[in-house]
């Protein structure tokens, strides 16, 4: 028999019984809740009067509807108002620990658990968000789920899941300088395909990715659903457990040598078969710059905006006209002489102490270009806020023209006020180019945070190792 | 939930592939703490030529004339034909809701993102994959004559066209039950409570940091 992958380890360990056509019912460890997708599933509690099954495996926090200035006016929106109130009374009504407004340990859901422990390596880990994948950077088996998953996890700590299939993509050598987690990701996504990952949990290797720290694992995590997959995966190491030690919701000192131990089994095996296996070579990645309506419509900064003419498939050429007239981009441009009018660093992607350190770097000493109408860094939680003014990154930021906002999903999906107008053009650290995902009509350029603050700059987009 | 036996009905064509959650229903709308009511700002960004709001009344926009859905021909569809990936990016159910509430009974499409599959079968709305080829096929018929209905049998897992033409579907049988007899999956699940409490025991001592 051959060894068994991490996710086969994952998936084994949580199975509480088998339907007969290999349908599981999956323990979950970890359940995160936000104040968007999470009212309807409440509500259904309530109509049918069952209470959560564990209090203690959920925590909740507002993330997508805040405002990202004046928190002290509170939230000027009622719709958005009435939700994060929503939250409040359920958590308040039910017992569920909620991280609320003026706590500083709040923020993305995917930043702050991991920043708090909530997080650990072995874990199931859901959230009505299909960003949960993030998780997974801490070999933690971790997906997004909908209202009706997250009213039933709510009632019976458990899902209904069928066992997804293996791919492993290794990421092989060492990226050059300049080469950032989110352009590893971004080139995986550009190989495979947006539905390249459809029906598999991913698992992240080859020396490029033992070689990140856990903010660079958790970017790359966070976009395997934009490769189609529901779970990305990182085998656990002696980094993952470094950035775990000492967090509030790590295991206790007595626990500790236990847990340590069993996380050293968070591998695959050496002899573990993968449906598929895809190999980048890490020395081939460039800066990567999206150009269209979908994350696979990314190439290298230093290429030109594709021609559809140049396309066999059929649909895919008429997929990549329709981006084309939507992003108001002409084949053959080259990337660099895109002109930008935002910029937006920030999101459940990129938005932790690294990335502002990545973005500050490049700001330093440097202003914003005069064309660009706004730039905004927005910290991902209040900690990650919190140590970046700490280590003056503030000021950096401040000085060179960019805002310095407070915490929040805001631009990625333009749910509170921070959005892009119509024929607007960003440099975005988010993840989604889709149509209209940053405000209606607005034109969307996926980058990492050093390459947005590098545009920034330059008030076009521009190869940040030539800076 | 509601239960999806058979079903005779209406096909729309929407003829682009990767259409994402955020397109069937943007983010203006997920504001709401309720479970219907999305069906007017269905694929929103697209039906209608100005933009909308939760609070802008919708008979005050122009709806796009372009657009699949705002087509005569295809008022009271109850079948979206679309291409692959369909429900790529967000896990928000309020997507399904809204094809749901807009009055959809089944999507059928060469592939679906995963989240939005498992969603669809919690709302009643049956997914369908079907080789790319017969979606072609069926997309071709669509556009050639007004009216044109599929014939969508779960218990059989076939879709028939109006020529008698059957295609086969598959679906994992516990999905199929629980679909054809409309049965609440938590209700379900807390049938086995014994068992997940057995291995909530078990977990506590293996390890017990995880219950901290």
């Amino acid at each position: 028999m051959p060894g068994k992958t991490l996710y086969d380890k994952l998936f084994e360990q949580h199975v509480v019984r088998r339907e007969a056509d290999g349908t599981a019912l999956l323990y979950i460890d970890r359940h995160l809740v936000h104040e968007v997708t999470s009212p309807q599933a409440f509500e259904g509690l309530r109509l049918a009067g069952r209470e959560p099954w564990r209090l203690d495996s959920m925590l909740a926090v507002p993330d997508h509807n805040t405002p990202t200035v004046d928190l002290d006016q509170g939230i000027a929106d009622p719709v958005a108002r009435l939700q994060v109130e929503t939250l409040q009374r359920n958590c308040r009504d039910k017992g569920v620990t909620l991280f609320d407004m003026g706590d500083v340990r709040r923020g993305i859901v995917h930043v702050m658990g991991p920043e708090q422990g909530a997080t650990l390596p072995g874990m199931t880990v859901v959230c009505g968000d299909s960003h949960t994948a993030t998780h997974g950077a801490f070999g933690a088996l971790a997906f997004g789920i909908g209202t009706s998953e997250v009213e039933h996890v709510m009632a019976t700590q458990c899902l209904i899941q069928k066992k997804m299939k293996n791919m492993l993509v290794s990421v092989d050598g060492r990226v050059g300088p300049g080469v950032t987690a989110k352009d590893i990701v971004l080139a995986i996504i550009a190989e495979i395909g947006t539905a390249g990952g459809t029906g598999y949990t991913i698992e992240f290797g080859g020396e490029a990715i033992r070689a990140l720290s856990m903010e660079g694992r958790m970017t790359v995590c966070n976009m395997a659903i934009e490769a189609g997959a529901r779970a990305g995966l990182v085998a656990v190491d002696q980094t993952t457990i470094d950035y775990v030690e000492g967090r509030p919701f790590a295991p206790s000192a007595e626990q500790w040598p236990a847990a340590v131990a069993a996380w050293a089994e968070l591998v695959s095996d050496a002899d573990a078969r993968f449906d598929k296996t895809v190999r980048i070579d890490a020395t081939s990645i460039q800066p990567q710059v999206s150009w269209g309506t979908s994350p696979e419509m990314v190439v290298g900064v230093d290429a030109t905006v594709p021609d559809p003419a140049a396309e066999a498939n059929a649909v895919k050429a008429e997929g990549m006209r329709k981006a084309l007239a939507y992003m108001d981009l002409q084949p053959g441009t080259p990337i660099g002489e895109i002109a930008i009018d935002k910029v937006f660093i920030g999101s459940c992607t990129n938005s932790r102490i690294e990335d502002m350190r990545e973005a500050a770097a490049v700001a330093k000493g440097r202003k914003v270009a005069d064309s660009v109408a706004l730039a905004m860094v927005v910290p991902g939680s209040g900690l990650v806020k919190r140590q970046a003014e700490a280590e003056g990154l503030d000021r950096i930021f401040l000085d060179a023209g960019f805002e310095w906002r407070e915490p929040g999903c805001s631009m990625c999906l333009a749910m509170n006020a921070d959005r892009l107008e119509p024929g607007e053009r960003c440099a975005s650290t988010s993840n989604r180019n889709f149509e209209g995902r940053q405000g209606q009509g607005g034109r969307t350029h996926l980058v990492s945070p050093a390459m947005a603050a590098a545009a920034a700059i330059a008030g076009h987009f521009t190869d940040v190792r030539e800076l | 939930m509601k239960a999806f036996t058979q079903l005779t009905g209406l096909v729309a064509p929407m003829d682009r592939a990767n259409v994402d959650t955020d397109a069937i229903i943007p983010k203006q709308y997920l504001k709401s703490v309720k479970r219907a009511g999305f069906g007017p700002n269905l694929f929103d960004d697209w039906r209608y030529l100005d933009p909308g709001a939760p609070d802008i009344d919708n008979a005050s926009r122009r709806p796009n004339p372009d657009f699949v859905l705002n087509q005569p021909r295809y008022a009271g569809a109850q079948i979206l034909l679309a291409r692959e990936n369909f429900g790529c990016g967000s896990s928000r159910e309020h997507a399904v809701w809204a094809l749901d509430d807009f009055g959809f009974r089944a999507v059928i499409a060469p592939s679906f993102a995963d989240i939005f599959f498992n969603n669809s079968f919690k709302s009643g709305l049956l997914p369908i994959c079907l080789a790319s080829e017969v979606v072609d096929q069926l997309f071709g018929e669509a556009a050639a004559g007004e009216g044109y209905a599929l014939t969508i049998d779960l218990e059989a897992q076939t879709v028939t066209t109006p020529a008698g033409e059957a295609f086969a579907f598959e679906i994992d049988e516990f999905r199929k039950h629980c679909l054809f007899n409309g049965l609440d999956d938590i209700g379900l699940t807390l049938q086995h409570a014994e068992q997940i409490r057995a291995y909530e025991q078990r977990r506590r001592d293996e390890a017990p940091w995880l219950f901290a």
